[in-house]
């Protein structure tokens, strides 16, 4: 299995994610925001960072990148994409996803090993993991308040699309302590925290965080294998 | 007025020239017109000026600063020595790492977001500068009383500056210092440092090498930003009715530097670099003199190639420019339409600028007029030397006979109960999460240990697993009562801190905070702590790779306390085999390692207890300093040792609670029968570690402590779940109600809205 990685100016936990993605078992395979060639990968991840340092809305500008036609138009056909942090960020401004993200109620930024709740296990990059299953990946981020109207609120808890949710501490203020939402398909996937930074237990918390890049494998081959 | 050419100068040599207000003595003015045999041009004094600046020109330090090169141990770890932007050493496998820590301190005052944010990028652009990929950065910072008003505004805007520009980076913040003193009130300490890795054969110098080969500037445009005592020239140039006021701190862009790292990293990968130069302090004046002087000796620049952000600037204020996010590389011709491509591919902007030639002269041209022709290295190393009067002043006897003996000491349980609790919540003591926890330390994925762990370690080879640790450490209070002592107690504790965690030191860097050299008691405690740290580092074989010193830091005529920040950097094998302070949840035995006197000047406890500082300080033997480090490494390489920790401020009782709080199991401990309770408790004699080896290997670990001849105690055992950490026959106290004191203290001043 090939899973892409973009890489914006600014993008920070790149290569990270392509750690994550190979101790996972699959090929990482770099792409380049100016390319608007996916280059035949399964699935994308959109690493954190400060993609254009942030000066603008987080994520505005990568938005319009021209790597991002390619990944919306084949998210609509299905193809898993997870966006991290920034990535979140992006996929909010791209609208594969509902809702905004912005500063931490504390107004700092915030880097702490975080527990969440997996509240949703039918998501491509969920499905690995054990409904209600506690993990501990860290969280990084200086605008990760999850924010949108109560309607789209109430549509993602009544439809499941809340993925993760903080425990014991809501580190910046998201609404429903969410963590992480799904699209409807739920092949598009945004989380706040960072389960790049979870697979070794020597340089992580815990090796929690594999279960995401477990679930896209084991959803892709059950597609190959129907 | 017209430009102030070379021609104009030798044309009318009496003008008269504004040399003081740029801070030149007469006698150095004299020099240049010596060195040149004319008077300067407008931009010639406005290079000498930058470049014999105390802060470029170390003009005050250098005689004393020799002692580092003059002392060095043999080692066989020293690839490039002092005198580079950045010493390197050889950690094996090929593998190479520089580091280096630079004071920030000035910049951080006047406008604290913004000094903190530039002195990160400029220590990264440093390390870059010797071809390495940089790999994390740690801080060490003081400030006035944590409660005082301006700490409020000063503490957060260095944090969330450091955190701010360096998060944007992607280098995971792996440790330092924060630590508070009044004498800081005024004069905080903001002290950056970077580390960085390369393979052997990637490591570039600064030197401008192979005669036609071209000078590319490239990075952010040139402003206005930091001119400083420039603008000096350039208001009597362009203004009738008083100096332009030009910002004098610079303002930082963290994704232009990330830019710049990427394309820079890029450009050395592919061997397309001859030789390569940050823009720091002094600019291109800098750069330029720098590269020429270590180079072929001579250079040509097209000042007016240089891509600007304001068009109105002046050649001289070009010059003198400190805009961040730029660098300067030597290129072949051949190389440079492949070496555009890359910064092109960042969205870097670059420009060739000039020609290294072998004229042995560094000439600037502006519009076809030459406005510079100096010996580049009369600029660069050339400058003026001083040895300023040194005296050891008048009231160090009485601050060493002023004993804390005399002072009232906790004896019974409850006094003692109450001592401990006090410590671990004051503000030297408490936990420094809420500065920490604003820093990435997981970015890049190789962060092994990060604070509050003794010292950072980040593995530098994925496949092998070998890594680097280092740690940064000084305790002011020390250094006041002895500045020789005070130097190298702050060498081994940061050694010590480097041991602990199972990696072997290699170097050392440092940065020298200190109040006015104009001060013969202040130039004393330079002298005293140089002298100190160069003894100090060929007592334990390990060379001093760079530094950096910062004058100056004093608030009318009361300086700063001395503070000589040293910089340890180590080498482990294989990162799996580091050593925390997390004990695990037993049962294990907890031994102390090293002897505990009766020690208690500068402590502490004398400190934040009684506001007491006199006496002197713990007696340090770094013979047994190396004895306690080598067993320290050998028993972390062999698997011995659960866990172990550093003992410093707080002595063994802040030790103890560190380790309870961080691992979550409690200990029952035991006071050895005829010590006193609150020595063995608070002391803070020097060289001493608490270790809890694995049960398996314990006979065995006491055995190489006996063999070597370094003192243990048995001080309790690790209670498996246990939630108090008992002094039996004395107290016990809830490890919840000691988390909550720990870290109660930062976040209690800190976030009060206030």
């Amino acid at each position: 299995m090939r899973i892409g990685i973009v890489t914006f100016p600014g993008s920070l936990d790149d290569r990270d994610a392509a750690r994550a993605v190979a101790i996972a078992g699959a090929e990482p395979v770099m792409l380049w925001h100016g390319e608007s060639d996916l280059r035949g990968v399964h699935a994308v991840v959109l690493p954190g960072g400060f993609s254009y340092g942030d000066y603008l809305r987080c994520g505005a500008i990568s938005r319009f990148a021209p790597i991002m036609t390619p990944i919306v138009e084949q998210a609509g056909d299905g193809l898993p994409v997870l966006g991290i942090c920034n990535g979140f960020q992006i996929l909010c401004e791209s609208h594969l996803l509902p809702g905004a993200l912005t500063r931490n109620a504390s107004r700092h930024f915030i880097c702490r090993d975080q527990h969440l709740r997996i509240e949703d296990t039918t998501s491509d990059w969920t499905c690995a993991y054990a409904p209600g299953q506690q993990i501990t990946i860290p969280l990084k981020n200086g605008e990760g308040c999850y924010v949108a109207d109560d309607r789209t609120l109430d549509e993602l808890e009544g439809t499941g699309r809340v993925i993760a949710r903080y425990l014991q501490v809501n580190p910046n203020g998201s609404r429903l302590d969410i963590a992480g939402i799904r699209n409807e398909r739920g092949n598009v996937v945004g989380l706040m925290p960072h389960p790049e930074h979870a697979v070794e237990s020597l340089t992580g918390p815990g090796v929690d965080g594999l279960g995401f890049f477990a679930s896209v494998l084991q959803s892709l081959l059950s597609r190959a294998r129907p | 007025m017209s430009l102030d050419t070379v021609a104009r100068a030798e044309r009318e040599p009496d003008a008269v020239q504004p040399f003081a207000d740029l801070g030149l003595k007469a006698d150095e003015y004299e020099r240049i017109r010596g060195i040149l045999g004319r008077r300067p041009t407008s931009s010639e004094l406005a290079m000498y000026s930058v470049m014999w600046s105390e802060h470029c020109s170390y003009k005050s330090s250098k005689v004393h600063l020799r002692q580092f090169g003059e002392k060095s141990p043999d080692s066989q770890a020293l690839m490039v020595g002092i005198g580079e932007n950045a010493g390197v050493v050889d950690i094996g496998d090929g593998w190479a790492v520089t580091f280096k820590i630079e004071s920030h301190n000035h910049p951080s005052y006047v406008e604290p977001y913004q000094g903190a944010a530039t002195g990160v990028g400029g220590i990264v652009r440093d390390i870059m500068s010797m071809g390495a990929r940089p790999i994390a950065v740690m801080d060490a910072l003081r400030f006035g009383p944590l409660d005082a008003p301006d700490t409020r505004r000063v503490l957060p805007g260095v944090v969330a500056g450091i955190g701010g520009y360096g998060n944007c980076l992607g280098l995971p913040n792996i440790g330092g210092e924060v630590a508070f003193d009044p004498s800081y009130l005024g004069n905080p300490l903001v002290n950056a440092l970077c580390i960085g890795a390369m393979r052997h054969e990637d490591i570039h110098l600064a030197s401008a090498t192979g005669v036609g080969n071209l000078v590319v500037l490239y990075g952010a445009r040139t402003g206005g930003d930091g001119i400083g005592g420039v603008s000096v020239l350039a208001s009597q140039a362009f203004t009738e009715g008083g100096p332009a006021k030009r910002p004098s701190v610079q303002v930082g862009d963290p994704f232009m530097e990330k830019l710049l790292i990427e394309a820079t990293l890029d450009v050395l990968r592919a061997g397309l670099v001859e030789g390569i130069q940050d823009l720091g302090g002094a600019g291109i004046s800098c750069a330029t003199s720098e590269l020429a002087s270590n180079g072929e000796g001579g250079m040509h620049v097209w000042l007016d190639r240089v891509l600007l952000r304001d068009p109105s600037l002046v050649p001289e204020e070009i010059l003198m420019s400190e805009s961040q996010e730029r660098m300067c590389a030597i290129v072949r011709p051949a190389n440079l339409s492949a070496f555009l491509d890359h910064c092109a591919k960042w969205d870097v902007e670059a420009v060739v600028i000039g020609e290294v030639n072998d004229s042995g002269r560094l000439t600037v041209d502006w519009h076809g007029e030459r406005i510079v022709d100096v010996p580049p290295r009369s600029v660069a190393h050339d400058g003026p030397v001083y040895r300023r009067p040194f005296d050891r002043p008048a009231w160090q006897d009485g601050l060493q006979a002023d004993d804390p003996t005399a002072l009232a000491r906790p004896s019974s349980p409850e006094e003692l109960r109450a001592t401990l609790l006090d410590l671990v919540g004051s503000a030297n003591l408490a936990s420094k999460s809420w500065v920490t926890d604003q820093y990435d330390r997981y970015v890049q994925g190789n962060t092994v240990l990060a604070q509050p762990e003794d010292a950072g370690m980040v593995r530098v080879d994925e496949r092998t697993g070998r890594g680097v640790a280092v740690s940064t450490d000084c305790n002011g209070r020390f250094a006041k009562l002895d500045p020789y002592a005070g130097a190298q107690l702050a060498l081994a504790e940061s050694y010590r801190n480097v041991c602990v965690t199972g990696a072997k030191p290699l170097a050392v860097t440092n940065c020298l905070n200190f109040g006015s050299p104009q001060d013969p008691a202040v130039m004393w405690q330079f002298a005293e702590a140089v002298r100190g740290l160069a003894d100090g580092c060929l007592a334990l074989g390990i060379p001093v790779t760079g530094g950096n010193v910062s004058f100056y830091n004093q608030t009318g005529d009361t300086a700063i306390l001395p503070t000589p920040v040293v910089g340890v950097l180590g080498v482990i094998e294989d990162v799996r085999r580091r050593v925390r302070s997390d004990w695990g949840t037993g049962p294990a035995r907890i031994y102390l390692l090293g002897a505990t006197h009766d020690e208690f000047g500068g402590s502490q406890w004398a400190h934040h207890v009684h506001g007491h500082l006199g006496g002197l300080p713990p007696r340090l033997d770094l013979a047994v300093e190396q004895r306690l480090g080598k067993i320290l490494v050998e028993a972390a390489a062999a698997g011995m040792l659960l866990a172990a920790h550093d003992l410093s401020d707080g002595g063994l009782a802040q030790g103890l609670v560190e380790m309870a709080i961080s691992s979550g199991t409690g200990a029952r401990c035991q006071i050895p029968p005829g010590l006193d309770p609150f020595v063995f408790l608070f002391s803070e004699s020097a060289s001493r570690a608490i270790v809890v080896p694995e049960p398996n290997f314990e006979a065995s670990f006491l055995d190489l402590c006996q063999a070597a001849g370094l003192p243990t105690t048995r001080v309790g055992e690790v209670s498996p779940h246990g939630a108090t950490l008992e002094f039996e026959g004395l107290f016990a106290v809830g490890l919840a109600e000691l988390a909550r004191v720990h870290h109660a203290a930062l976040p209690a001043v800190l976030d009060d809205p206030a």
